[in-house]
């Protein structure tokens, strides 16, 4: 409890210099309130609009949890299946490539025909934009087993599959959770696109209060989006300290 | 680990004689063995010299049946046993994510053996090495010569007839190498297996082995075999023996040609 007292301080920090600082500049006239709300105004927005700020909290973390679930268990399966032979992996790679280079943005109206208004385009927006990191890291993790371990299970006549579950796949796990700690903040991120379109949780917040010029409920909105992600990103590393603490230097100390 | 003391009783293994003829082995067409021939006798510590870069890994795996050769043969008698041969890398490569008795264990849980017996086996290869204290510790938590006893436990527990290793103890300071060559030489005069041992040391290998041989840096071509006239027991003593001093110095001499 204290460490993590300790860890919040330094980060807490630069938060409250930089919120005296907008809210001092706004004070003063310097910055135009409707251009940028002062702080104090978007916490006042928290607090009066909280029920429906929080159920679009609830909504979009919902839907990005889902699609961030989504991701790791096909993300950790294609990677899986990809190292299982280099033909494999240079006929479908490419493909996988694709999830990192579409314009989610672009898709996101085709994603509402397919899928319709509401939670399953929001869950399929944040899956597209958060599979590949997952299927990436975790395919290099296991290409990189270590070869004169591989040379020890073949001596001694492990299958393949003891090789990739009592070798590979361990081995590559702090490489699949660094995945995924990307995928996680990816995840909030389609979450809120496909809710910009699919009209739900806090994307429509958002997009509502942008037509009619309400920037303190924008600001409001996309603060909680980020508590949301920095959350998500928290619940990772709790597990990635939870799976490696014995083993793995970086979370040692 | 005590020091060697006398010899014990009869060895619990029975080693494999070896048998390389003509052995080539190329890596992308650029040939790191070129018509390499050996007879190792059963049971027989030999070490084999080299500089970097003169295929002595190469012949390790080819020996092991990790790599085949491009032609020619590498036959070991008998033949029939399988998971006869155990190999120790330069570097321990330990699972880290697995205690010290369960890293023991490995090769025997791989070959199927159950739980139990596999546990006392890596249980026993453990106390043969000195280790039986930090059994159930993680190998981040052991220090560099304590993981490489690890991975000599590991190659043990499968009692192998052949033993190989690879410039095991090359990254070790000093002592803990010179306590971990006098466990290997009393090892091998307790269980009678036969030892291939690479390294870049000539001390070392005078030191340890009975029979040396010297690999010049192109195609693996034996440039001296030499049996040495050293004692079949050895502690630190031999360290300051005369003898030990001439039997470097006739390596020597045949690496300084060589480079």
């Amino acid at each position: 409890m204290r460490t993590a007292l300790r860890k919040a301080v330094p980060a807490a920090i630069p938060f409250l210099a930089i919120t005296i600082a907008i809210e001092s500049l706004v004070r003063a006239g310097w910055v135009k309130a409707w251009l940028v709300p002062p702080p104090s105004a978007i916490f006042q927005t928290i607090v009066r609009d909280a029920p429906e700020l929080f159920r679009a909290l609830a909504m979009t973390s919902f839907g990005a949890l889902t699609g961030f679930a989504l991701s790791a268990a096909f993300g950790i399966a294609i990677a899986v299946y990809l190292s299982s032979s280099r033909a494999i992996q240079q006929a479908f790679y490419p493909y996988a490539i694709f999830f990192q280079t579409v314009p989610i943005i672009a898709i996101a109206p085709l994603l509402v025909i397919w899928f319709g208004y509401g939670l399953r385009t929001v869950v399929a927006s944040a899956f597209i934009v958060s599979i590949f990191p997952v299927i990436a890291n975790t395919l290099s993790g296991i290409l990189s087993t270590d070869r004169a371990l591989r040379d020890l299970f073949s001596l001694y006549g492990a299958s393949r599959s003891a090789t990739l579950w009592k070798l590979s796949f361990p081995a590559a796990l702090p490489q699949i959770l660094t995945g995924l700690r990307i995928a996680g903040g990816l995840a909030v991120i389609g979450a809120i696109v496909g809710e910009f379109i699919g009209g739900q949780g806090l994307g429509a917040v958002v997009d509502v209060a942008r037509t009619q010029q309400r920037t303190d409920k924008v600001f409001a909105a996309v603060l909680l989006a980020s508590f949301l992600g920095l959350a998500l990103f928290g619940l990772i590393n709790l597990l990635s300290r939870v799976v490696l603490q014995r083993w793995h230097a970086s979370e040692q100390n | 680990m005590t020091e060697a003391t006398t010899p014990t009783t009869s060895p619990i293994t029975t080693g494999v004689a070896l048998r390389l003829h003509q052995v080539r082995r190329a890596f992308d067409s650029l040939p790191v063995i070129t018509s390499f021939s050996l007879n190792v006798d059963a049971g027989e510590f030999l070490a084999i010299l080299g500089p970097s870069g003169c295929g002595k890994s190469t012949l390790l795996r080819l020996i092991a049946g990790l790599i085949q050769p491009d032609s020619g043969t590498v036959s070991l008698s008998p033949a029939d046993t399988k998971f006869q041969t155990a190999y120790v890398f330069q570097d321990p490569h330990l699972l880290p994510w697995r205690t010290v008795l369960e890293n023991a264990a490995l090769p025997l849980e791989l070959m199927g053996v159950d739980r139990a017996p596999r546990l006392a086996k890596a249980h026993a290869a453990l106390a043969d090495v000195g280790l039986t204290e930090a059994e159930s510790r993680y190998p981040a938590q052991l220090s560099g010569g304590m993981r490489m006893r690890v991975s000599l436990a590991r190659a043990l527990v499968t009692e192998p007839r052949l033993l190989l290793l690879d410039e095991p103890f090359a990254a070790l300071d000093e002592i803990t190498r010179f306590r971990l060559d006098v466990s290997l030489r009393s090892l091998w005069l307790e269980r009678g297996m036969t030892v291939i041992f690479v390294t870049h040391s000539i001390t070392e290998a005078a030191f340890l082995a009975d029979r040396a041989i010297v690999l010049t840096g192109k195609g693996g071509i034996v440039k001296l075999d030499r049996r040495l006239n050293l004692p079949r027991v050895r502690n630190n003593d031999l360290r300051v023996n005369p003898q030990l001093a001439l039997e470097t110095q006739a390596l020597l001499t045949a690496m300084e040609e060589e480079s």
